[in-house]
């Protein structure tokens, strides 16, 4: 337990300068990531979890504006890095495709249609390594196979679009890992695929974690992905983080109200005369941002005149469990479960 | 034995890609021999892996893929149709009374009309009203009942999340009235929240209104829950039809196992031991000789590579198209 995070968000809020002003897309989120471990992110659409990603990497767009009191930091071996108060390029590579890689929901959009994705491997291994073209060839190759690709050498030499969906992700993590990352940040890296692929990417995921011990932060909105891949689980809703804890923390005894809500709204295989049970009502604009807890709009157990005032801190639990809302103190003792 | 009101007998979709010259002509039997019945106010699912032809299945029922072969018979009580045969006017009558739900509800609303516009559209194409007065009616009574605000109806589809713009798409294709609708993934794009929310709308509109539909998807976990009849399609064929909660409690088709298998579990507990389905689809240009599924088959012998299996009953009311459909309990199988 006493292991350095390998990376350390702290208070990170996130605003976008817009027309109609600034607008917050992430809103004092904090997490650690170990060395060797998955956190999973879990939210919908419009939650914040892609932007929080890509602010490890400083992907956002130009007119992203990080608040003065955040702090991201790299604990590499040789040193830390302030990840936010980089400002050249050449630094910021020692992070982008170098400590931290990134792939994505959908993999025809990553690859440059016009260029093999050979010669995509050895351009990014040229930058990130002292390789020589041949070397990142005969590297680009093995990790097309680990990543059971059939035919590695005559694929290497193909363009994305003639490979299918699931053999496209996984040219992309092949791609992604070639540069042995200490941290694999994954959007929604199987939503595109079919569930049998998505079984088969997941499998991949999680042999390639115990064989590079690399960490991985896993963003998705499927509880069920969440279940089968992640050590760790932050649920955010609206720009924060809600609840997080272990896997089995946040899925079996979840203790926010939109966790639970999360938990209703799935379809389950083995309970087929379940209710669907939608969270009510649609995710608000983050124009439009709720004051209290963002949550209390659509959730069925608000206070009224505290939940839509208050701004819910987080109420620990066992083992690093913690929930944001007002009602988490019993809720924690209780162990209420789904 | 109630009216079907829509049924496939031997339908067969092909297409030839290639033109001749230079490039040789290849045939691709994008839906292969598939007879099917979806029976009056029935929620039939169809489910499959990307390439198996299910979403031609679909546009073939409703006449906007080519009936290569065979016949589709649609029946309301009110008309009869073979869509294979069917004249120009009576196509023309039978959009009305089929409709169709697309994927994306980014994609299928125009951005540039307004809500009350694109959901009224319909309506003045097919000339079902005579006045402006008489569409606004007929378009508020549709969005009142997709639980739409009506006060959102100037507004342009860009102001709305998924689930809402999903919502408008449905009450467009309510709004003619039909008796048919295909649902194509329809809520595969949506957040598991706001997916619970269209899901129990469809369930809802097919209990009040009637309604069949054909409900395409690719995750049977969402199929289990609002599908009353489900067949499993695997390159151009189906493999497996039957009652939900047949199929569910027994597969009899290893395809069917395998795809329930791979449903990532809730349980953190329980880490996917399960076999998983290996390879890809095959290129329907190509298929493989005998079960179309042998080369993915854990099961597969000798006799699978050479002869074809066809569709049979099983079980009551169970059909399955496997030599070994009550040889193997593939569920127990799988979880080993």
């Amino acid at each position: 337990m006493t292991a350095k995070p390998l990376i350390s968000v702290r208070d990170l809020t996130i605003r976008f300068r817009t027309d109609e002003g600034l607008v917050t897309a992430v809103d004092n989120v904090s997490f650690d990531i170990k060395p060797g471990e998955v956190l999973g992110l879990v939210g919908e659409s419009g939650s914040g979890k892609s932007v929080t990603a890509k602010a490890l990497m400083r992907l956002n767009a130009g007119n992203t504006v990080y608040d003065p009191a955040s702090r991201i930091v790299l604990n590499l071996p040789d040193g830390e890095i302030d990840v936010l108060s980089l400002k050249r390029d050449r630094d910021m590579r020692v992070v982008r495709g170098g400590s931290i890689s990134m792939i994505f929901q959908e993999p025809m959009a990553s690859f440059a249609p016009a260029i093999t994705v050979g010669d995509q491997m050895v351009e990014q291994l040229q930058i990130h390594t002292s390789m020589s073209k041949a070397e990142a060839k005969a590297l680009g190759i093995e990790m097309l196979a680990r990543v059971g690709i059939p035919e590695p050498a005559r694929r290497f030499d193909q363009y994305a679009f003639e490979f299918s969906g699931g053999m496209r992700q996984r040219a992309m993590i092949a791609m992604a890992l070639s540069t042995k990352p200490r941290l694999l940040i994954a959007d929604e890296p199987t939503t595109a695929l079919d569930v049998t692929i998505q079984a088969q990417v997941i499998d991949l995921m999680k042999d390639l974690v115990n064989e590079f011990h690399m960490a991985i932060l896993f963003i998705t909105h499927d509880l069920g992905v969440i279940a089968q891949t992640a050590d760790r689980v932050a649920v955010m809703y609206l720009g924060r983080i809600v609840e997080t804890g272990t896997v089995r923390q946040v899925i079996r005894d979840p203790v926010h109200p939109y966790t639970l809500g999360l938990i209703n709204a799935l379809p389950k295989i083995d309970d087929l005369t379940a209710e669907l049970t939608p969270v009510p009502g649609d995710i608000p604009s983050p124009l439009d941002r709720p004051p209290g807890c963002v949550f209390h709009t659509r959730c069925p157990v608000a206070i009224p005149g505290r939940c839509n005032t208050e701004i819910p801190g987080f109420v620990d639990g066992k083992d690093g469990h913690r929930a944001a809302c007002l009602l988490a103190a019993e809720r924690m003792q209780e162990g209420v479960g789904a | 034995m109630t009216n079907p009101v829509i049924e496939a007998k031997d339908l067969t979709v092909r297409y030839t890609l290639g033109h001749g010259f230079m490039t040789k002509k290849v045939d691709l039997h994008a839906v292969d021999n598939v007879s099917l019945r979806i029976e009056k106010g029935n929620f039939f699912g169809l489910v499959g892996e990307s390439g198996s032809g299910k979403t031609t299945l679909g546009r073939a029922l409703l006449r906007a893929a080519p009936i290569s072969e065979g016949h589709v018979i649609y029946d309301d009580g009110e008309k009869r149709f073979d869509l294979a045969t069917i004249s120009k006017p009576d196509l023309k009558d039978y959009r009305k009374r089929a409709q169709l739900i697309f994927q994306d509800p980014y994609a299928a609303l125009s951005p540039r009309m307004t809500v009350r516009d694109i959901i009224a559209e319909p309506l003045e194409v097919m000339g079902l009203t005579k006045t402006r007065e008489e569409t606004d009616a007929r378009v508020r009574e549709i969005a009142a009942k997709c639980r739409l605000n009506l006060e959102h109806l100037r507004r342009f589809p860009h102001a709305f999340s998924g689930g809402q713009r999903q919502r408008i798409s449905i009450a467009r294709a309510l709004v003619s009235g039909p008796r048919f609708i295909v649902a194509d993934e329809s809520v595969a794009a949506l957040d598991v929240s706001i997916q619970a929310d269209v899901l129990n709308l469809l369930k809802a509109i097919q209990r009040d209104m009637g309604i069949s539909f054909l409900f395409i998807s690719h995750d049977l976990s969402v199929i289990a829950h609002v599908c009353d009849h489900v067949s499993v399609m695997y390159l151009g064929r189906l493999v497996e039809t039957a009652p939900t909660r047949k199929l569910f409690s027994r597969p009899r088709h290893p395809y069917t196992s395998a795809l329930l298998s791979a449903i990532p579990s809730l349980d953190p507990d329980d880490r996917g031991d399960a076999q998983k389905l290996q390879g890809e689809i095959p290129s329907p240009t190509n298929p493989p000789p005998g079960c179309k599924f042998h080369p993915r088959c854990r099961f597969a012998r000798d006799r699978c590579k050479q002869d074809t299996p066809v569709l049979r009953e099983v079980a009551p009311e169970h059909f399955a198209a496997c030599h070994f459909a009550e040889e193997f309990d593939f569920t127990r199988e799988l979880r080993g």
